[in-house]
């Protein structure tokens, strides 16, 4: 069987709810107890809760920052530059005052290149959190935005720069299928999107089938709650030559599981097997990915 | 004195608007002749900054007071920082506003 060293592979699916979380936190145990080294690194950051299946044990934490603007108003003259650079409106200035908006700045470094005296500086505004951890033999990284903070791409970039150069990394990705998505997307090896058999799980599946397309992304699909809803999901697949990587079926003991907290691959044994299985489907399908991508 | 206020229209009897960044216009007028001048809101299609983008082109156009619905923090902070002092109104239209304005009955919003 191929097992690749290292590869990043991606979880991700349409709206909140579709048990992607839960899907990526199982496949990570999973996983690691074939003795693979495993990261499990939660992308959202916006409400992260892989940490609620997986019990990590947080050993370190670094804050996040971002460079904004510090104007010096002994040197600035008023003239206007910086804001007619600034494509975000995070510095303007009205009757020779400059003003900065921390908040809307992309921290692009532009307004600081076009001033003509010099005189803006870059200070850090603090964004976030990185935790870095351990949960049994999973290493366990995840990202917390501040409250009121908007700036998630950079708080997951912070958060990416935990993948590890061997082991294969778990991404949780964030709901949807904007900016932070796409980010959490970058540099991802295989995507596996968890998609419910119901026509609303069928619709977020196939807009973020739409998104994998647009990124050139090798992706599969797990069906979570298989044995409800109706056959269309299956079809869709079908039709569109998706590889259904696995089905995880629709039984009470495993929503219990998840409402405390336990993963279903740990605590009930008839379903360790089918999680084995998805598991060593989606090495194959990322390993021959891979392949592919050499010649 | 020159008053822009947020507008739907292009003329005092056009109806305010009750956001000020989003506002489709702003009319200025001056308050000593009578005469008023509708300009697009730059800040209307702004995917974000709207507030500050807005508070900016007013003070650009010359306007020492701000009649509109609502400000935002950030165009709150923007017109406080040039001067300009802003009026919640809930007229129906900028000629109304403009008298209750000249009568002091309108309540500062920054
Ligand atoms: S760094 Fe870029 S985004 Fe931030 S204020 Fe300067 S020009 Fe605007
Ligand atoms: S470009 Fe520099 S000098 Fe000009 S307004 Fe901006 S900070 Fe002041």
């Amino acid at each position: 069987m191929v097992t690749p060293e290292n590869a990043v592979i991606c979880f991700a699916g349409g709206k909140g709810g579709t048990g992607k979380t839960t899907v990526a936190a199982n496949i990570a145990a999973s996983l690691a107890k074939q003795s693979h080294t495993v990261t499990y690194l939660d992308c959202d950051v916006e409400e992260p809760n892989g940490h609620l299946f997986l019990h990590p044990h947080i050993e370190r934490r670094q804050r996040v920052t971002v460079p904004v603007p510090k104007v010096d108003i002994n040197r600035c003259t008023g003239c206007g530059k910086c804001a007619e650079t600034c494509q975000f409106q995070a510095i303007t200035v009205v009757n020779k005052k400059v003003l900065v908006f921390p908040e809307l700045c992309h921290s692009c470094g532009g307004c600081r290149l076009v001033c003509p005296e010099n005189a803006i500086a870059e200070v850090p505004q603090e964004i976030g959190t990185v935790e870095i951890g351990h949960a049994g033999n999973i290493r366990f990284v995840q990202g917390q935005l501040d409250i009121q903070q908007v700036k998630t791409p950079p708080t997951i970039q912070a958060v990416k720069q935990h993948i590890p150069e061997n082991g294969i990394a778990i991404l949780d990705a964030p709901p949807g299928t904007s900016c932070p998505v796409v980010e959490t997307l970058q540099k991802v090896d295989y995507l596996v999107l968890v998609a419910e058999p119901t026509p609303f799980g069928l619709h977020d599946l196939q807009l973020v089938v739409e998104m994998a397309r647009v990124l050139h992304l090798n992706f599969g699909v797990v069906i979570n709650r298989a044995g409800w809803g109706d056959r269309n999901t299956y079809d869709y697949l079908q039709k569109e030559n998706i590889p259904l990587l696995g089905e995880i079926p629709n039984d009470r003991a495993i929503a219990t599981a998840y409402t405390r907290g336990e993963l279903a691959a740990d605590t009930l044994p008839q379903y360790r097997d089918l999680f084995t299985q998805i598991a060593q489907t989606i090495l194959q399908k990322t390993s021959s990915t891979r392949e592919l991508c050499k010649n | 004195m020159k008053v822009a206020i947020s507008c739907t229209g292009e003329n005092l009897d056009a109806a305010i608007d009750p956001r000020f960044g989003r506002c489709a216009y702003f009319l200025l007028v001056d308050t000593e002749t009578e005469t008023s001048q509708a300009i697009a809101n730059p800040g209307a299609k702004q995917p974000g900054g709207a507030g500050v983008q807005s508070a900016t082109t007013v003070v650009q156009q010359g306007a020492q007071a701000v009649i509109c619905g609502n400000l935002g923090p950030k165009a709150a902070q923007t017109l406080t920082a040039a001067g300009v002092k802003a009026y919640a109104s809930n007229h129906a239209t900028p000629r109304e506003a403009l008298e209750h304005l000249r009568q002091q009955k309108l309540s500062p919003l920054n």
